[in-house]
This record gives C-alpha cells, structure tokens and sequence, in this order.
C-alpha cells in the first residue's frame, strides 16, 4: 500500500496502569492502520478500551508504550487533525447553540466576523437553521448531538473520531442522525478524510462502516479484523446485512470452551482468571427462558438483540453468563440451551436457586472466597480483606465490582450473605433470617 | 425574599482521612502564632481607641467604613482564591500541602488570632493603620476558605467530557478559564460569597468592638456605633444602630446577591430546566434599561473583546493534557520544602521553648478553661437544638407557615450576633449568672440560624411517599419521628452542627471577656484566657492559650465531627 494513503497508525501501542502492586493492560499490543477515505469502528465488550484507544489516537491520552503516527509523523500531545464527538454531547450549557459552535473557531484564532458566519453556515448544514440562539437545555438530545457534530465539522478535521454518538439517543433521532451523518460522508460533502467510531451496538457498526475492528478484553486488545464489503445504502433486512452481523456477533460471543477454560482459576492459584460477567441472575433467568421458547432451545445470537430489546454489551454479558454456569453453548453465532440450562429455564423459584446455587458454587471466585470464609473463626470476612485479595488479580474498579457481582448472586443463591452496615461477608446459616433483623435492630442502636 | 432558599449552604467538611500533613499545619499555625508573638512584644503597653460619636449623622459614615472594610477583605479573599485552587486542583504535588492546610484553616477558631494579630501588627505599624488592616487580615481569614474550597471544588468536579473537548478543541488557557472553569464554578462561588459575606459581618463587628484593658483596639463602624450606644445605655442609638446595620444587609442582599444569584442561575450543568429559578427585581430592571444596554454594546462587549483576543494571543495554545515537571522543578520543590521544614523546626523549637516558660499552673488554668468553654458550647447547641428541631421541622413540612415565617427568620439571621453583643450584656449583667450566660446567649445567638436553615431544608427534603407511608402505618407520633424524620434530618443537622460549633468557639474569644460601661466583664474559660494574656502583654500566656485553642477545635472535629458526619452521610442521606 502506498504510504501516502495511510493516515494514522498505531504501532504496538500498549496502556498500562498500575493497580496496587501488578500492572494491568487496559490495551496490549495494538498495532492499526486508518487508510484515507475508510470508515472504521471499534467494536467491542465495555471494558476492552476501545475508549481509551480513541483517546489514544486523539491525542488525549498518552500510550505507555508504542507510537502513534499521524500522516507518518509521530504524535505528540492533541492531534491537530483530528476532533471527537462524545457520547454525553459535551455542550457547554451556559452557551448557546452559535456560541458552542464558535467557541471551537475562537480557539482556532479565527476572527469574529469570519467565526460567526461560517458557525451559521454549519448549523445550518446540520439543519440546526433557527435555534442559534437556544441553550443546549432547550434541545433535544438529537439536536443536541447535531450541535457536537457541527462543532466538530467547525475546525475542518481529518479524522473524526466519534465516542458512541448515537447511544445516549433514542431510536429515531439515532436512526435519523446516522442517516445523515452517511449522506455527507458518502456524498463527500465535509472535508473529512476519514472516519474512527467506537460503538457496543454491531448492527450500527455493520450498517455505517467499511471496516470492523473487533476487541475484546482481559487484556483489551485487537482480536480480528472484519471488512464490510457491503455497498451504501445498506439495508438493515438484507441476507448478507444479516449475515455480517451474525458474523460480527460470533466473533464476539466466541466458542464455548471446556470448563477449566472457562471458568478460569482461583485468585492466588496459577492460570488466567476470569472475571465474573456483570448480570443479575433475575436477567439470565428471563433470558434461558426466552432461548427455552425457540424452537429445538436454540437461537442466533443476533436476533436476540431485538426481540429481548437489549443492547450487544448486555446480550454478550448474558450469554457468557449462561456459558459459564453450564446453562448453554455457544458455536458460531449460536446459542444452545443445555440440558440443565433447559430445566433451570423451567424451574420454579426455589428449584431455580437450588440449580444456580450448586453451579455457582464451583466457580473458582466463590469457591475462593466461599473457603476463606469457611476458613475464619466466626464464619464472617471483612470485605477490606477480600477487595485486597482480589486487587493481586484485577484492577480495583473490577475488584470491587467483581465483589458485588458475587454478592449478588451469593444472595440469590443464598450461599453467603452481606453486611451493609459493617462491610461483612458471612456464612447464611441454613433458613434462618431472624438473625438479620436482629443485627438491624443492634445497629440502629449505635449512635 | 420569598422563595425557601437557604441563607447559609454549609461546605461540606472535606472526606478526607487525617494525615500527617495535618499535624505538620498545625505545627505550622504554632510557628505562625509564635513569630505573631514575638512581633507582638513591642507593642505599645496602651493604645487609644476613636472617639465614637452617637449623632444620628454620623451612621452613613460609620455604616460606609463597614462596608468599605468588608469590600477589601472580600477582594482580597477573590485574590487569593483563584490561584491558590487554581495551584491545589492542578498540581498534584502542592494538592498534598494546600489541601490540608485547608481543611485545618477551615476549622480554626479563627477569632482567637485576632489578639496575635492586633499586637503584632501594632507593633510595626502605626496604630490606627495597624487595627484596620488586623480587622481586614481576620475578616479575610474567615472568608477565603471556603470560597477556595469551593473553586477547588469545581476545579475538580468538571465533567470528563467537558474537560477532554476543551483539550480536544485545543482552548488555550484563558479561553479554559473562561469558557469552561469559571462558569461551571460560578454558581458555587456566588453561594459561597454570600455565606462567606454572613460570616463576614461576624468577624467585623466583633473586630470592631475589640478592647482589652488599656488597650482598646475598637474602629469606627457600626460595631463600635452599637457597643458605644449599649454602653452608655442609649435606647435611641441602639435602634438607630440595628436598624441602619439591617438596612445595609438588606441593600445588598437586593442588589448585589440576589442579582447575582439570579444571574448565575444559567450556570447550572443540569440539562434540564429548573423549577423556580432565583429571581431578582433589580436583575430584571437592570436588563431592560436601556442605559444599561447600551454600556454593554458600546463599551463593555467591545472592551471584553479586545481583552480576550489579547489574552488569547498571548497564552500560548496547550498540547499536552497536564503538566510535567521538569528536575529543574523538582528541584527547586524540593528546596523550598527543605527551607519550609527548617524554619518550621526551627520555629517550633522556639515557640517550645517560650511555652515551658509558662508555670503549671498556667496550664492548669488553660484546662479548666478550655473545659468550661466546651460546656458553654455545648449549652448553646443543646438550646438551639431544642427549639430549631421543632420549628424547623414545622416550617420545612408547611409551605404555608414557611412562606410568612422565612422572610423574618432571613432577617433576623442577617443581622450578626457579634453587633448585638452589647445590647445583650446591658440587658444581662444585672441578672445571676451576668456575664456567663450572656456569653451561652451570644454563641446561641451565632449558632442557632445555622441549625435552623438545616432542619428545614431538611425537613423539606424528605419525601412525600413516605410521610404518607407513616401515616398509613399509623405510626405514633414518637415512632414517626424515630423512623422517619429524625434520621432523614440527621445528616443536615451534623452539618449545622459543625458550623454551629465552630461560630460559638468563636464567639467565645470576644464573648468571655467584655469592657462594657467602663468596666471589664470576665468569666473563666478559654477565650477569657486569650483576652486577659491580651490585656497584660502576658505572651506565652497568650501563645499557650490561643494554640489550646486551636489544637482542641481541631481535635474535636478531627475525632468527633467527622466520624458523625461520615455516619450520618453514609446511614441516613435521603438520595
């Protein structure tokens, strides 16, 4: 490829932070090229750091190690190039839609005359004509987005980079910017060489880009490469729309793997440890039973996505759940229910929590955590004690999260209880509850 | 004033754990306290104090000195606090020196440096030069904590997004200041000014009316008008006194804050719409003059304009996010920190040295002191609990009874409690008890408003459903206020407990010792200790009492307060 069709490059960039004593990759070994005239996504669990790549590539953020080379010169401080949309809009509330657009000129160093006439000519490009004078808090969020996006065409950029633009919308406004966003990119009406958007919604991805970048995480890195060899305009029902999709969707959902794999090991053992995916077990319940519903207790991962009404990162949470208390497979975009999955779907309350109760309590973090409390003299564990156990292994964000994850679930399950009030672990002596109230009653006794 | 907005927002006390640097603060206040004493040993042994005159022409006069002292205090708190949060928000490494030294500043007693202040500033300047610029320096020091606090907290609180799009959009540093840091912390440096402005005409009167012995610090201004007008027993004057003090608040409560607040209302980051937003009359007039308008096209716009694109030319444009300090730098930190600890050594040391001058008896006396003070403020907070719960909680679940009974509680909370000192001593000296229950008064007096405007903003805060809730429970009326209101309150009265017990520690230094009718009024305690070591030059005396002091506040606040603030924070806040 010749060299000067390449735009950006990010060559083995790594972001390390430490966390207590190890360091942890939110990014390891990226190595991506952006060519002119591409539009590209990241796609990707939260948590992969395709955020924090973009940042990388803005120049927000400096990379621990590797180089980001823009137009084959290596990037120091703020891309010049290169302008964000945010998911949150990022409006200055206090000015108004012309003043927000004009702020962005202002800090180029264009004078006041020019600045306000082409800020009028950008609103009015976005079909903003009319509300120069309103406050972001007047609009609504789509109109709030087409601010972001006039802002960002303000200073002419190279590369626009867009955080989940469409995310924090509802569905029509989102429907209808990406519409129009397409309309000037494909018609090359902005001067933009080149488009990077990170999303967690793949239809969104497969319906705008020409290539998918897909991530995943623990460590945040790229796993494969997709191209979209799909002509604009693209249309949502189409079969090969489908099939790139299902495609994106079973690289994401991955290959049900054999249960050590799965599960991981126990923190302090050797191995990879995994972490617990972030879902209630009232979801994955609603969610077996949905599969239980289909046909042969099967389904394509992606149709999921609409008929359950949720977004990719939550079906992806679910049906990893799924995969790692033994309640499905998954091969190739599809989900399977087992055959316990099939009875847990079934199942009445108590014969549900009995199942995911024995399920559960092999999974290495419990077991790990369910020992230690085993282990102490009074049955009880400070959670201090636990969340620095668990920070060896995960960041602390994670750590504390991972932490309640478990008590959600060791409640459900009624394998352990939680102390609010005294930051406890302990050991749910067999159905009895009366101790609960009578701690409640000892604690209001406390000044 | 209508509306239920609370007259003091109290900064939340800092969550932050006690270190070190606390210690090293303090130390740095001893330090501070001794040169204070050393200056102060030249003091004259007499000073004289202004003739004040009770004429009723007089008072424009007096009121406009008032004024002009807490214009130039308050001026002098803006100077300090932009860059000084501007410096602990930025710098990683002077947050670990400034914000501690802030939160210790933060609950000094400030009054008890007064007596340091006057004589050491007497010392080395001409008198009347001396006590003015003492009654700014106290002034200040009551006003510029939490407005640097408050701008630090912005600083710190500024969305990500906001943040990474000013960086993304490459603002230079003025244009950041102004588009970004100085808007977002406009509507807390607005509510800040006024409560620091409250806490202000405290510290003024009391400063105004400061005398000891034969040495009689008073200036002229209204606090001085009303102790002259008690002292010599003159009804008329002390009308004249309160009511020209009530008009001053009042005029700049309506054309300065309220404006002000009504102005900056549009700095809200809530993308939503507020339900009744402050108003202002004379906003309003202020925008449809016409004279107005045309100062700002003509003159103001332009003027800004010129101003911004030279600032904007001359700050270059940032690259990176954050600063890196180069060695040089390091250096340099870390020789200023070396010096910074030797003289603190080296200071301590000495103020040591002075202190185990002081016999035991001495100390024994500051104990005892100390003590008794604590009872007294614990008297007055127990009185004003016992009847702001009440009513508070009566004003903040009626509308109706809030509507008339708020504008007279504003005002009679504008008016400090310091000014109305000597009108209390002449209504108390001749009762058993005298001077030491007009002492309890006076800090319930300074305190009582603070606990009042939290129980009903409190009160007003807890939710409907769940009044109904404990009314379809049938709950008695001592379970409902077990249950329901007195945790959902809990957490609004630790924090007007906390300012409450900081203003009568406070008010202790001018509240224990009085000249009053040409005689001296005196009661044991601590602030009692600080104003007797004040009158006879006694100046380890002084040191050791005014140190007492301050190691016991904050030592009170450090052990206690902050563990029932983290309590009531994390058990009982109504989300």
């Amino acid at each position: 490829m010749a060299p000067t069709e390449e735009l950006l490059t990010l060559d083995r960039v790594h972001q390390v932070y430490a966390s207590g004593e190890r360091p942890f990759f939110a990014i390891q070994d990226v190595t991506l090229a952006l060519r002119e005239g591409e539009f590209v996504t990241l796609v990707g669990p939260s948590g992969c750091g395709k955020s924090t790549l973009l940042r990388i590539i803005t120049g927000l953020q400096r990379p621990s190690e590797g180089q980001v080379r823009y137009r084959g010169q290596v990037l120091r401080g703020i891309n010049p190039h290169a302008t964000i949309v945010f998911q949150t809009f990022a409006l200055f509330p206090w000015l108004t839609v012309l003043e927000n657009v004009d702020v962005a000129l202002k800090a180029r160093g264009l004078p006041p005359a020019l600045r306000t006439a082409r800020a009028l000519d950008l609103l009015d490009r976005v079909g903003l004509d009319g509300f120069e004078g309103a406050y972001p808090r007047e609009l609504s969020g789509g109109m709030r987005q087409k601010v972001g996006f006039a802002r960002a065409m303000a200073v002419d950029p190279e590369l626009l980079c867009l955080d989940e633009p469409f995310s924090a919308l509802d569905v029509l406004s989102a429907d209808a910017l990406r519409g129009e966003l397409l309309e000037l990119w494909t018609a090359g009406k902005i001067p933009t060489r080149a488009i990077l958007m990170v999303t967690h919604n793949i239809e969104e991805a497969v319906f705008m880009a020409d290539r998918i970048v897909v991530m995943q995480k623990d460590p945040g890195r790229v796993v494969t490469e997709l191209p979209v060899p799909l002509a604009h305009p693209r249309h949502r029902k189409a079969p090969a729309f489908l099939e790139m999709v299902d495609r994106v969707y079973a690289t994401l959902a991955g290959q049900t793997q054999p249960e050590h794999v799965e599960m991981g090991s126990a923190p302090g053992e050797p191995g990879l440890k995994r972490a617990l995916p972030d879902t209630t077990i009232t979801d994955l319940a609603g969610f077996c039973e949905h599969v239980a519903a289909k046909p042969g207790d099967r389904a394509d991962i992606y149709r999921l996505a609409e008929e359950l009404r949720v977004d990719s990162d939550h079906l992806l949470r679910l049906t990893e759940a799924a995969e790692l208390l033994g309640f499905a497979t998954v091969t190739g975009g599809d989900i399977a229910l087992t055959p316990l999955g099939e009875t847990f779907a079934e199942a009445g309350i108590l014969a549900r929590k009995e199942i995911c109760a024995t399920r559960i309590r092999r999974l290495p973090l419990v077991r790990w955590l369910l020992a230690m409390l085993q282990a102490t003299h009074e049955k009880r564990l400070e959670r201090g004690v636990a969340q620095t156990a668990l920070e060896l292994d995960f960041p602390a964000e994670v750590a504390t999260r991972q932490l309640e994850i478990i008590v959600n679930w060791g409640r459900y399950t009624e394998l352990l209880a939680y102390d609010d009030t005294r930051d406890l672990f302990y050991l749910e002596p067999a159905g009895n509850a009366s101790h609960l109230l009578a701690a409640g009653e000892r604690t209001r006794g406390e000044p | 004033m209508s509306s239920a907005r609370p007259l003091f927002r109290v900064a939340s006390p800092i969550r932050r754990q006690a270190t070190w640097a606390d210690a090293v603060v303090v130390v740095g206040l001893a330090v501070l306290l001794y040169a204070g004493v050393r200056l102060a040993l030249g003091a004259p042994a007499a000073i004289r104090g202004p003739e004040i005159s009770l004429a009723p022409g007089t008072l424009p006069w007096y009121a406009g000195l008032s004024l002009l002292r807490m214009l130039a205090a308050y001026a002098l708190s803006l100077l300090f606090t932009l860059p000084y949060g501007y410096l602990a928000a930025r710098n990683r490494r002077a947050e670990h020196i400034l914000l501690p030294l802030l939160d210790v500043l933060q609950s000094v007693p400030i009054l008890s440096f007064l007596p340091v202040v006057l004589l050491s500033l007497t010392a080395v300047l001409p008198e009347r030069l001396a006590v003015e610029l003492a009654a700014i320096v106290l002034i200040f020091t009551s006003q510029a904590w939490n407005l640097t606090f408050a701008w630090y907290q912005s600083l710190t609180t500024i969305p990500k997004e906001l943040r990474e799009a000013s960086a993304a959009f490459r603002f230079q540093p003025w244009l950041r200041l102004t588009t970004l840091e100085l808007p977002f912390a406009a509507l807390s440096l607005v509510w800040n000014s006024v409560m620091s402005w409250a806490g202000g005409w405290f510290f003024l009167m009391a400063a105004e009316i400061f005398s000891v012995g034969h040495r009689d610090f008073r200036l002229p201004g209204l606090g001085a008008y009303l102790q002259e007008a008690a002292s010599q027993g003159d009804g008329w004057a002390i009308v004249r006194g309160v009511a020209a003090l009530v008009f001053v608040i009042v005029l700049l409560d309506q054309l300065a804050w309220r404006p002000l607040l009504a102005w900056a209302d549009r700095f809200k980051l809530e993308m939503l719409a507020g339900e009744n937003p402050p108003t202002s009359w004379f906003l309003d007039a202020l925008r449809k003059a016409r004279l107005v308008a045309w100062a700002r096209g003509a003159v103001w716009a332009p003027l800004l304009a010129r101003l911004d694109a030279w600032l904007l030319t001359r700050l270059p444009s940032p690259t990176h996010l954050g600063e890196q300090s180069g060695a040089a730098a390091r250096w340099g930190g870390r020789a200023l920190g070396g010096a910074a600890a030797l003289v603190l050594v080296y200071g301590g040391l000495r103020a040591v040295a002075l202190l185990v001058t002081l016999p035991l008896a001495a100390w024994a006396d500051i104990a005892g002191g100390l003590a008794l003070t604590f009872l007294r403020v614990a008297a007055a907070l127990v009185l004003a609990l016992a009847w702001t719960v009440p009513l508070g909680v009566a004003i903040g679940s009626s509308p109706r009874l809030a509507a008339w009974v708020q504008p007279l509680v504003q005002i009679a909370a504008s008016v400090p409690a310091t000014a109305l000192f000597p009108i209390l001593l002449l209504g108390v000296t001749r009762l058993p008890g005298g001077i030491n229950l007009a002492a309890v008064l006076l800090m319930l007096m300074g305190t009582q408003w603070y606990l009042l405007f939290n129980v009903i903003a409190g009160a007003s805060a807890i939710p409907q459903d769940l009044k109904l809730t404990t009314a379809l429970l049938r709950l008695s009326r001592w379970d409902r206020w077990r249950t329901l209101i007195l945790p959902a309150l809990l957490p609004f009265l630790v924090t007007g407990a906390i300012t409450a017990s900081g203003g009568a520690w406070n008010a202790s230094v001018v509240a224990e010792h009085a000249e009053f009718g040409g005689r001296s009024l005196s009661t044991y305690g601590i602030g009692a200790s600080i104003a007797r070591a004040t009158a006879a030059g006694d100046y380890a005396q002084l040191l050791a009492a005014t140190l007492a002091m301050i190691v016991a506040v904050v030592l009170l606040n450090r052990l206690v307060w902050r563990r029932v603030y983290r309590y009531a924070e994390d058990r009982c806040r109504l989300e």
